[in-house]
């Protein structure tokens, strides 16, 4: 039984262009970009090919892009770093309570550091609003912090709406665009974006690497001490390879994303179609027409989490929940429980469906048909 | 898997005999501390690695809903009625051999292992429960409530091992938890004070020590945390013999002691037995057999007289010490483990014996 893999929004295979991109580097390209001698000059040459290709995918200045080490450090580098940085301005956040735990964890550090933390609420389409943000925003808001699009239900949030909140308030907008960048089309400059997060490995790059864009204008603290790579807001010898690898895969995503968004678009259509043919009774978590092409979260009532993944996995079906699983303990996941309430029965029997390089018609559809097997057992 | 090293030998001599095995782990209680460490979570992480180095996919399941309604609620029962609730044989009963069982069913499984010291036997058909080869192991004592249709769909991997044997095949196989401490105890207790963990769930009421005669040899810190033979914790000095728990009182919360190991007081002739659970058919009338009163005691010959409403009426050959209400009887006949029951009432001559609550 072939194994298939429905988890892309979790973590997406290396395109093999990629790691063709990355065999070069890894074997010729050795040296210390930092070095002043031929063997750095060479690995600088290929850091900053990458850093101009990457920022002209979000239409930022090279000069703007801090690589990071992964999207969850990018986060923590954008909210920790402006937020010490910024303090004699306020110590007023906001973010929502649906942020990836990347966002919502530094956040509560950082309510323990002193900041008061405001959190937004998201209605029963996967929402926040607007409008409470503007509530919310005080004269002495710092930073608003609101991902792009949600990780779990794939619901697309009003980015360009709160950043034009914000246009002209002292508050800096951070937005984690790691699950939008793959399929929506980012742009920091016309939709006045200051910090923006982005990872590699959901874009079949290679793991281990991501950035943050910083804003020209944004007043940052790096959160590691050390050389002075990246502007000084990132010390640590470069990660030249997956630099490289990275590079690829966004020239591949701009390349083939309206193309890659269709085929997705219609995977998710599909899935649900088959399933609905077989049978299978099931509710879409959020407004279906506000998600991004390659998400489905779907609740199956009568099941539950554990064990629907357990028996994908003995299917060969990969997905996954929102919902923590660590040692048989499940924490209902925590953007469901702010959509519907923190007992609702979807929070416990939701499962996240994520399309994407992996995936074909067929494979799709079979594991569709395995899906619905297992849901009608486990609820007879 | 537990995460300790039985049921990762189970695992691998299942592996090397080809069988097609999945590894899961049941988390059935929460013992997160305050600086968010949780026993499970290392144990899980155990059973992963050895899953790793075994090469099976794992799992976990968590069953702390139903272990609380079935084995917790239980054991605060009995020791709220002034008994000694014996949690292993009820998590056995309800949760391992019942609710994780069904789960493995539900995943597509043909059999469920487990690392417990104990065999089975299809004997002309029907499925009998041995003992563990190692003596000092077996584990049938706690298992005494399984019944044939569930032991039709068990295997025992390590029930014809020496644990030292056992070691060592871990250790010869590297496995990560081939050196890590057997649990002791109860499993939800762990490592911490009885007495601590007990007091968070009961108020404890302290009382008077007396002998039988009514003599007050000081005070008990609430009856709950006192066994029927328990020596330690008395705290009563002076000559003689040392002193032992012989019975408490509920209505007067008051705790009775003797002195001398042999203290005539804590000996019986037979015993009144509940929910008793026959593994095969057992004859109807009175009929002979060993008897466990205590795990890893050794057997006592005995007579079984079956009475009304699953009880049983047990007489001993040779009067017993210090059997204790709410603890399990077990019966066997050679090595086969003929089933058990809990230890209800105490008998001594013609009556009930009416000190030991």
């Amino acid at each position: 039984m072939e194994y298939i893999y429905l988890d892309h929004a979790a973590t997406t295979p290396m395109d093999q262009r990629v790691v063709e991109a990355m065999i070069p580097v890894m074997t010729e390209v050795f040296g210390n970009p930092s070095s002043v001698h031929s063997f750095g000059r060479k690995a600088r040459q290929y850091l900053d090919t990458a850093r101009r290709t990457i920022a002209r995918s979000i239409h930022a200045n090279e000069k703007e892009l801090v690589f990071t080490s992964s999207g969850t450090e990018a986060d923590n580098l954008a909210m920790i770093g402006t937020a010490v940085a910024n303090k004699e301005k306020g110590n007023h956040i906001i973010t929502t309570i649906q942020e990836h735990h990347a966002a919502l964890h530094t956040a509560e550090y950082l309510e323990g550091q002193g900041f008061e933390v405001t959190y937004l609420p998201v209605d029963e389409t996967g929402h926040i609003n607007v409008d409470d943000l503007k509530e919310a925003l005080r004269d002495e808001t710092i930073l608003v912090s609101v991902m792009y699009v949600n990780n779990e239900t794939g619901i697309i949030q009003p980015i360009e709406a709160i950043a034009h909140v914000l246009k002209d308030h002292q508050a800096y907008f951070h937005t984690d665009a790691v699950q939008a960048f793959g399929l929506l089309d980012v742009n920091v400059n016309a939709t006045d974006i200051d910090l923006l997060t982005i990872s590699s490995h959901k874009i079949n790059g290679p793991k281990g690497i991501g950035f943050l864009y910083v804003s020209k204008d944004v007043k940052i603290e790096a959160l590691q001490f050390g050389g002075e790579q990246e502007r000084k807001r990132r010390p640590g010898t470069e990660n030249v390879a997956s630099i490289a690898g990275f590079q690829k895969a966004v020239e591949l995503l701009m390349a083939e994303k309206k193309e890659r968004k269709q085929r997705y678009r219609d995977y998710k259509e599909q899935f649900m179609k088959q399933l609905s043919d077989n049978g299978v009774t099931y509710k879409i978590n959020g407004e279906p027409e506000q998600g991004i092409a390659s998400i489905i979260n779907l609740s199956f009532p009568g099941t539950n989490v554990e064990s629907l993944l357990t028996n994908f996995d003995l299917e060969r079906i990969a997905a996954s929940s929102g919902s923590a699983c660590t040692a048989g303990s499940v924490e209902p996941s925590h953007v469901l429980a702010a959509m519907y309430g923190e007992n609702h029965e979807r929070t416990t029997n939701s499962i996240r469906f994520s399309f994407g390089s992996s995936n074909t018609k067929e494979n799709v559809i079979e594991a569709a048909n395995r899906v619905a097997n297992i849901v009608k057992r486990v609820t007879n | 898997m537990s995460g300790g090293v039985d049921s990762s030998v189970a695992a691998l001599l299942l592996k090397e005999e080809g069988y097609d095995v999945v590894g899961i782990f049941m988390k059935n209680w929460d013992d997160t501390d305050a600086n968010g460490v949780c026993t499970a979570t290392e144990d899980y992480d155990d059973v992963v690695r050895v899953c790793n180095q075994l090469d099976i996919p794992y799992f976990a399941v968590n069953f702390e809903k139903q272990y609380w309604d079935k084995v917790f609620t239980y054991f605060l029962n009995e020791y709220k009625a002034g008994r000694t609730p014996n949690p292993d044989v009820m998590c056995n009963k309800e949760i391992k051999f019942k609710a994780f069982l069904e789960h493995a069913m539900s995943l597509g499984a043909d059999y469920l292992a487990t690392g417990h010291y104990a065999r089975v036997r299809e004997n002309d058909g029907k499925y009998e429960m041995l003992r563990g080869i190692d003596a000092n192991k077996d584990q049938t004592y706690f298992l005494n409530q399984l019944s044939e249709d569930v032991l039709e769909k068990v295997m025992f991997p390590l029930g014809h091992l020496n644990k030292n044997d056992v070691r060592k095949i871990a250790e010869d196989h590297d496995l990560v938890t081939a050196t890590k401490k057997d649990s002791t105890g109860i499993c939800f207790i762990g490592e911490r004070n009885f007495k601590d963990f007990l007091s968070e769930y009961l108020p404890a009421q302290p009382g008077q020590m007396k002998t039988l005669d009514g003599i007050e040899k000081g005070r008990h810190d609430g009856l709950m945390y006192y066994t029927i033979g328990q020596r330690q914790g008395l705290g009563i000095g002076g000559a003689g013999e040392p002193w032992f728990v012989v019975g408490k009182s509920l209505n007067e919360n008051v705790l009775y002691v003797g002195q001398g190991f042999d203290n005539e007081k804590l000996y019986s002739d037979g015993l009144i037995a509940s929910d008793v659970n026959w593994i095969n058919t057992v004859p109807d009338g009175a009929f002979s057999c060993t008897a466990k009163f205590r795990y890893r005691q050794n057997d006592s010959t005995v007579t079984v007289t079956k009475m009304e409403n699953g009880k049983v009426y047990v007489e001993f050959s040779e009067k017993q010490r210090a059997i204790t209400p709410g603890q399990a009887v077990v019966f066997y006949d050679g090595v086969v483990c003929l089933g058990g029951g809990t230890i209800d009432n105490i008998i001594k001559g013609e009556y009930y014996l009416d000190y030991v609550g």
